[in-house]
């Protein structure tokens, strides 16, 4: 290769300036290849066998859908403590909706998107117009919708659900191609993900390069692309050979490409991140900074009551007890994902490595049988390193 | 008399500039000495080497008082030898009350467990010794400001003080309010208590100072006795320098009028009935740079502020037209597409999002410029801040550079680039080059001159009066909120500013 020795030297540099977007995706590697080897040689399991990697989506994706909205909120300098007990009440109100009063599950759907939206509004008019802080006005929606889905499910379990809503949670996309085992159809869409990953990729380096941007080594670059590209089609192939791609993981990644986009390419999104870096010089600069306060809190409840549905269906019942304590995965996701506590920085694909690393620990130590006493004080410790990782690198 | 202080040969250098240079300063034992400068002269920076800000150590010369050396390590020191300062800014806890505040940190307490009988008993005295007819247990933030400066003379009683000094203390009093002030500092004085005033206001110096000492540029001109004291006297020293910089060149060539404001009356956030900006009239024509002249204080920012967007204040009134018609200006982007930007004095704060790279903060305030339908085009963004870079001399070594990482002359030239990418018709810059070096100063000076000869209007607010004088083709004069005169190039010189500036000081209501 031309670049030869110069890259080597910048190869060191580059992975110290990177060190926290490139080690978070290493840690989630490093975790996987850790419980792998542990689960096999303790309890002889497959850790990585297609059942527990659809498990391990299907646990997780309320969180990660959850953290997409966390992370706008977090950038912009705010804080939702609500969003467990917002997904319990959506998820009680899709109960009632569907079980008690029959209703058909497309107009659920979306009407308990729209109550979401409505409970993020209400939240998000406090802390947006009135300046209440969002610690508070978020702590007392905690509270609140808790209550209301204690009094909405009248303290009883309410289910069983029809087929069509328990999809959204358990249902796979069919086989189009009607060969049995391995679905064709999952394998195809994951390598075309793949491919499209590495080209965007590609045109994003090739932009860098037109504009004198520093890039990252080619070996680094390369050797990035050909480890996603291979986790997503070993993915994908498990899945495939199992019972295909679960509608929770195609949810999962529309959603994590739209808000990728959003937050990076949009002008609402730029705008987001400069009232959370700096708020009075974003205001100055002509942007309604309370309204896009206000959004990010409509967006949060909406994707709080998707997860909400999602999680219900899981269950097949609204229970009282549901997500309690989601709140704080959530969170923890963001902050170990690298967003800043003081607003301004974060990043999505970041958010959902730090959501996997969170749910692959459960999932993981869940099967070793370690009891939840030590996996809260493990998950804990995990996020307090992360964001010591992240300030010592920022002052070095 | 006795001296019972003489600071001689006092230096202090901060990273790259010289703040102090041989300042001889003589306080004679119960006199009121006042001293007089223009805004960065080095008056607060001698007090804080006076008070023990500045560690000794860590200026040049020698400090006597009351007979000895003085050397201070901390401000605990100096208030401990009975020298106390009273800050600009108040320093009082609004929630707390007169008593708690007057203890603070000296709190009349045994084994840490406060007396308060005893704290409310010497609360009431020291209260009845600066006038203050106001109940113990009242919270502080319940008071006006006027209220709150006794307080912090009634503090620094608290703590039985030799040599008070006092850093602008009626820049933010009502003239009822200064007179007491005064009428006490005279009583103290009575009572034996030397005292430092610093002030602009020369009718005030006037009224109570023994003697006065002129800073400028760092160094001591003049020590003035009482007989001596005149307003002309104290202006040319304090003014009197050289032009020390240059200014490039540039011929102007005014056209048409830009921007009018007319009857422009603006008042405080808080303070419902307290107006900050009074009646203000002024215009820019196109190719023009208009200065304002002020001190500190005197409402140039908050005039700025409060036309771009209604970003200060509240109730406000009057009339904004660009080129003859009427805008609205009510908020800051229907100013900024009204054609009107404003850079602000405190880049850090209020111009720039420090973390983020130089090119996400040169299209902040026009994304819609780099964008399709709200889809941002990086490849357009990423080129717009190479053209500003190159066009600005910006020194870095890439626009992916975080602008935390610049100099202050850099970073200003980010935010520059920042608004001439709303491509403004006119542009407010508010002290353009404070805290930037001299080389830098005129590169903004030059691209000043620039963005007037393309026909933009220029208005500059700038502290430094030398720099109004060699950038401005009309230099309006502000005082305590209003505009209080106008002077052509041709007139304007630093005694004339001055002196309307002096003259027109508690006098116009």
């Amino acid at each position: 290769m031309a670049e030869g020795k110069g890259q080597k030297t910048n190869l060191g540099a580059h992975l110290g300036g990177h060190l926290r977007e490139n080690g978070m995706l290493v840690a989630l590697v490093a975790i996987v290849f850790f419980f792998t080897l542990v689960v096999r040689v303790s309890i002889d399991v497959d850790f990585l066998s297609a059942q527990n990697i659809t498990n391990l989506f299907l646990q997780n994706s309320y969180v990660i859908i959850m953290a997409l909205g966390m992370l706008l909120v977090i950038v912009a300098g705010h804080i939702d403590l609500s969003v467990g007990s917002v997904a319990a009440f959506t998820g009680a109100v899709a109960a009632t909706l569907t079980v008690t009063l029959g209703w058909p599950v497309l107009a659920v759907i979306p009407t308990v998107l729209v109550v979401g939206g409505l409970i993020g509004a209400a939240q998000g008019y406090w802390v947006a117009y009135w300046r209440i802080p969002s610690f508070i006005v978020t702590l007392a929606g905690m509270l609140v919708f808790r209550g209301l889905t204690l009094w909405l499910l009248g303290g009883q379990n309410i289910g069983p659900f029809p087929k069509s809503f328990q999809s959204l949670s358990t249902g796979f996309i069919p086989d189009l191609f009607m060969v049995g085992k391995p679905n064709v159809t999952a394998i195809l869409v994951v390598t075309l993900a793949a491919l499209i990953l590495i080209f965007l990729a590609w045109r994003s380096r090739q932009c860098d390069a037109e504009f004198g941007i520093e890039q990252e080594p080619m070996g680094l670059f390369v050797a990035r692309s050909m480890v996603i590209a291979a986790a997503l089609i070993f993915v994908g192939y498990k899945l495939a050979s199992f019972r295909g791609l679960p509608n929770v993981v195609v949810v999962l990644t529309i959603l994590t490409v739209l808000y990728a986009f959003f937050t990076e390419n949009t002008t609402t999104g730029r705008r987001i991140y400069a009232l959370g870096g700096n708020e009075k010089a974003a205001k100055l600069s002509g942007i309604n900074t309370n309204r896009l306060v206000f959004l990010c809190f409509i967006n949060m409840g909406v994707l709080a009551s998707l997860a909400g549905m999602i999680v219900t269906a899981r269950l097949n019942s609204a229970t009282p007890k549901a997500g309690t304590g989601f709140e704080l995965d959530v969170i923890a996701a963001v902050f170990i994902g690298g967003a800043s506590m003081t607003g301004g920085s974060g990043k999505i694909i970041g958010v959902v490595v730090g959501a996997l690393i969170m749910g692959v620990m459960n999932n993981g130590m869940s099967i070793l049988g370690i009891g939840i006493d030590y996996q809260q004080v493990i998950k804990g410790l995990v996020l307090l390193a992360a964001v010591i990782f992240d300030v010592y690198n920022k002052n070095k | 008399m006795t001296v019972l202080l003489e600071m001689r040969g006092i230096g202090k250098s901060f990273p790259g500039v010289r703040a102090l240079d041989q300042v001889n300063l003589t306080v004679e034992a119960g006199e009121i000495h006042a001293i007089c400068g223009e805004n960065g002269a080095g008056k607060s920076t001698l007090m804080k080497v006076l008070s023990g800000v500045y560690p000794a150590g860590s200026y040049e010369g020698e400090i006597r008082y009351d007979g000895a050396v003085l050397e201070n390590r901390s401000i605990r020191d100096s208030e401990a030898k009975g020298i106390i300062i009273i800050h600009q800014e108040l320093a009082l806890v609004p929630l707390l009350s007169i008593a708690e505040n007057l203890f603070i940190g000296n709190e009349i307490a045994r084994r840490g467990v406060i007396n308060w009988q005893a704290a409310f008993k010497k609360t009431e005295g020291l209260l009845k010794k600066v006038g203050l007819n106001e109940a113990p247990g009242t919270q502080v933030g319940k008071l006006g400001v006027g209220k709150q400066q006794l307080i912090e003379i009634a503090k620094a009683l608290a703590k039985d003080v030799r040599l008070l000094i006092l850093d602008e203390p009626t820049a933010a009093l009502q003239e009822n309010d200064s007179q007491k002030l005064l009428d006490l500092m005279l009583e103290l004085k009575a009572h034996g208590v030397t005292q430092i005033i610093i002030s602009h206001k020369l009718n005030e110096i006037s009224r109570v100072a023994d003697r006065i000492t002129v800073i400028r540029d760092g160094s001591t001109v003049s020590t003035i006795d009482r007989a001596e004291i005149s307003e002309d006297r104290i202006i040319r020293d304090m003014v009197g320098r050289d032009m020390a910089h240059r200014y490039p060149d540039r011929v102007p060539n005014p056209g048409e009028t830009l921007l009018e404001v007319e009857g422009w009356n603006v008042w405080h956030p808080e303070q419902k009935d307290r107006q900050t900006i009074h009646n203000a009239a002024f215009h820019v024509r196109k190719g023009e740079i208009v200065g304002i002249a002020g001190l500190m204080g005197t409402g140039r920012t908050e005039l700025a502020m409060s036309l771009f967007g209604r970003s200060y204040g509240r109730g406000h009134r009057g009339k904004v037209r660009m080129n003859g018609r009427e805008v609205d200006v009510t908020t800051v982007d229907k100013a900024i597409a009204a054609g009107v930007s404003y850079v602000t004095e405190d880049r850090k704060a209020l111009g720039l999002i420090l973390e983020e790279p130089i090119l996400k903060n040169i299209s902040l305030a026009n994304l819609a410029g780099i964008a399709m339908r709200g889809v941002l085009d990086k490849r357009r963004e990423a080129k717009v801040a190479e053209e500003y870079r190159k066009a600005l001399a910006i020194r870095t070594p890439g626009v992916q550079q975080k602008v935390l990482n610049l100099s202050g002359g850099n970073q200003q030239k980010v935010v520059l680039s920042k608004w001439l990418f709303t491509d403004p018709q006119v542009l407010i810059l508010d002290e353009p080059t404070r805290g930037i070096d001299v080389g830098a100063k005129y590169e903004i000076y030059t691209i000043m001159n620039d963005l007037a000869a393309q026909g933009r209007g220029v208005v500059m607010i700038s502290s430094e009066m030398p720099e109004l004088l060699g950038m401005c083709d009309r230099i309006y004069v502000m005082n305590e909120g209003r505009i209080v005169g106008e002077l052509s190039r041709a007139e304007a010189t630093q005694e004339r500013i001055m002196a309307m500036i002096l003259k027109t000081t508690g006098r116009a209501a």
